[in-house]
């Protein structure tokens, strides 16, 4: 009696590397997309362990310091997602949850904050990072409103007064007609899905610009030699 | 070495210092970005933890319209006539509640009255009439809902006018509200019988905007409460109170929504904070103000001020002693990462 082995062979990493270089699968999508990523990002660039010289200041901390907050706020966020919007005001430990989410939020708004002005300081939209710069921009905003909506959905004395002041300023730009922040099922949904989907996706985005670009150099010093090896146009806009 | 450079479509122009960049071409040195982030998230795990430890996060129990009008029902009962006489905030306020107010305005543009009513609500009936009439078995209240619901408006708006002027000097004495005598028809009833309900706490669930079990929507209960002062004295004394940087503050000590410091400036200082439209005008500011900020890269003078600051002197400074050292020239050896 013969018996088959029901399981496929296993191509090996060797096979499937060959296999992802076949002219024949130029055209794929799939291949042309894997092709161009690893173009733009190869594994020494997206996860580099070499840095120019001049990247040694404190102010480059922040931008790690913020993401770190982030992750720390999306944690505490979850876990208090998990136990539902009472559980906090009833619970100890809930209460204590709750003061993490709070204050790595004022941690990572700290940390953004002192991050945008050290890039502003340091122009760092010099050699094509103007992208960099405005999702680095459009993250805080979004992280603004994210925070805002998290005041709004705490069921408590602040979120009654800062929704029935806030309302004023939101009615008055025409918004107020979608975005009712005096409607806590709609503030809560906006504040544990849109806006923390929205600030994920946009500070990946930044965050894969600084990779892509590099951290910005220094000024050029008074007498210092500039674009001397430089390849041709390589951080200049058009 | 000229300063000049070769754009990607083939043009040759001035190197320009705030837009474009040499690319580096000096030493690297060994960063271990993996090792930085773990150490960085340690660091913020042990701080958010031990800020959490030593201060936790304020929980203030959130004002009802029982505890309203338990603790002040004359502010309640002086509220709840402007609400049925049309006076009160949320009567007058207009677009997205009703059409009884001027939507602000900048110039001819007014976008809140382009989008109309989105969130209609008529003061009398939603916050006195309507709950009330849900009242059971009780035919004093169904008695003067009947006679004020068939009376012309010219009579309920004499007895509102009379009975609001009234229930400025009321008292609440005995579990009862006491309003001077006067010819408010079925008004006084109205207004004292659902002063009664608030602080039986039947009106809280009445006020909800849902008419579904479950309902998540507050914001006829929170528009009532709002209406009335005994919400903002309360806010007063915790600080919160929009000539106080309210917007930015949180009940206690904590530091709240620091970065609206900016939004929260403009209502403190003229024209927003004697304009009736102060809030479109602060609105207007900080979308031009944002937008400047976003496309700072693009914007000749702006975009100069770092290097006019040499604020980055002192952040590369470490870079700047070397190329002094080095006799002015960053080109040194290659990338070896």
């Amino acid at each position: 009696m013969t018996v088959v082995d029901p399981k496929p062979a296993r191509a090996d990493q060797a096979d499937l590397d060959k296999a992802a270089g076949r002219p024949e699968d130029a055209a794929q999508w799939t291949a042309r997309l894997r092709e161009s990523a690893v173009e733009a990002l190869p594994p020494q660039k997206l996860l580099p362990d070499r840095q120019p010289a001049y990247v040694a200041s404190w102010i480059y901390v922040f931008g790690v310091t913020t993401v770190c907050a982030l992750i720390v706020v999306i944690a505490t966020g979850l876990l208090l997602a998990v136990m539902g919007p009472n559980w906090w005001h009833v619970s100890s430990t809930g209460l204590f949850v709750n003061s993490l989410h709070l204050w790595s939020v004022e941690v990572f708004f700290f940390a953004m904050v002192v991050h945008l002005w050290g890039k502003f300081f340091m122009a760092a939209w010099r050699g094509r990072r103007q992208l960099t710069w405005i999702t680095g921009v459009v993250s805080f905003l979004v992280s603004v409103g994210a925070a805002f909506t998290g005041y709004l959905s705490q069921q408590n004395f602040d979120s009654q007064w800062i929704s029935t002041q806030a309302k004023d300023g939101i009615n008055s730009t025409g918004a107020g007609a979608i975005f009712n922040v005096t409607n806590f099922g709609q503030m809560i949904m906006w504040h544990i899905t849109l806006l923390p989907l929205c600030v994920i996706a946009l500070v990946g985005i930044h965050v894969l610009m600084v990779r892509l670009r590099g951290v910005v150099p220094p000024f050029a010093a008074k007498g210092e030699a500039i674009g001397a090896e430089s390849p041709a146009g390589s951080e200049v806009e058009a | 070495m000229s300063a000049e450079t070769v754009t990607r479509s083939g043009k040759v122009r001035k190197l320009k210092p705030d837009r474009d960049v040499a690319p580096w071409t000096g030493r690297y040195a060994p960063y271990d970005l993996a090792k930085e982030f773990t150490i960085a998230l340690v660091v913020v795990v042990i701080l958010v933890g031990g800020l959490a430890v030593l201060f936790g996060s304020p929980d203030d129990k959130p004002v009802t319209v029982r505890s309203w009008s338990t603790a002040d029902a004359v502010d309640f009962a002086q509220t709840a006539a402007t609400e049925l006489d049309g006076t009160s905030g949320t009567a007058t306020y207009g677009p997205p509640y009703n059409l009884n107010g001027t939507a602000q305005s900048i110039g001819p543009l007014a976008p809140a009255k382009w989008l109309g009513v989105h969130h209609p609500i008529d003061t009398a009936q939603d916050f006195v009439l309507g709950p009330l009439s849900t009242l059971p078995d009780n035919p004093k209240v169904q008695a003067a809902l009947a006679e004020y619901r068939s009376a012309p408006a010219s009579q309920q708006a004499s007895w509102n006018a009379a009975y609001e002027k009234a229930v400025a000097n009321a008292t609440f004495v005995g579990g009862r509200l006491v309003v001077p005598r006067g010819d408010y028809g079925p008004v006084a009833t109205l207004i004292a019988e659902e002063t009664a309900m608030a602080r039986a706490g039947a009106l809280d669930g009445a006020l909800l905007s849902s008419r579904q079990f479950y309902g998540t929507d507050y914001t006829k209960p929170l528009l009532f409460i709002a209406d009335g002062q005994y919400l903002a004295n309360l806010a007063d004394n915790q600080h919160l109170s929009g000539d106080q940087w309210g917007m930015m503050n949180e009940t206690g000590s904590y530091p709240g929504q620091a970065w609206l410091w900016l939004y929260t400036l403009w209502y403190q200082v003229p024209p927003a904070n004697t304009s009736d439209n102060g809030d479109i005008q602060v609105f207007a500011i900080m979308i031009v103000l944002t937008t400047l900020l976003a496309l700072l890269p693009f914007i000749p003078g702006l975009r100069s001020i770092p290097r006019w600051t040499r604020l980055y002197r002192l952040i590369w400074r470490e870079h700047y002693r070397e190329v002094e050292r080095g006799g002015g020239t960053r080109a040194a050896a290659a990338p070896t990462g």
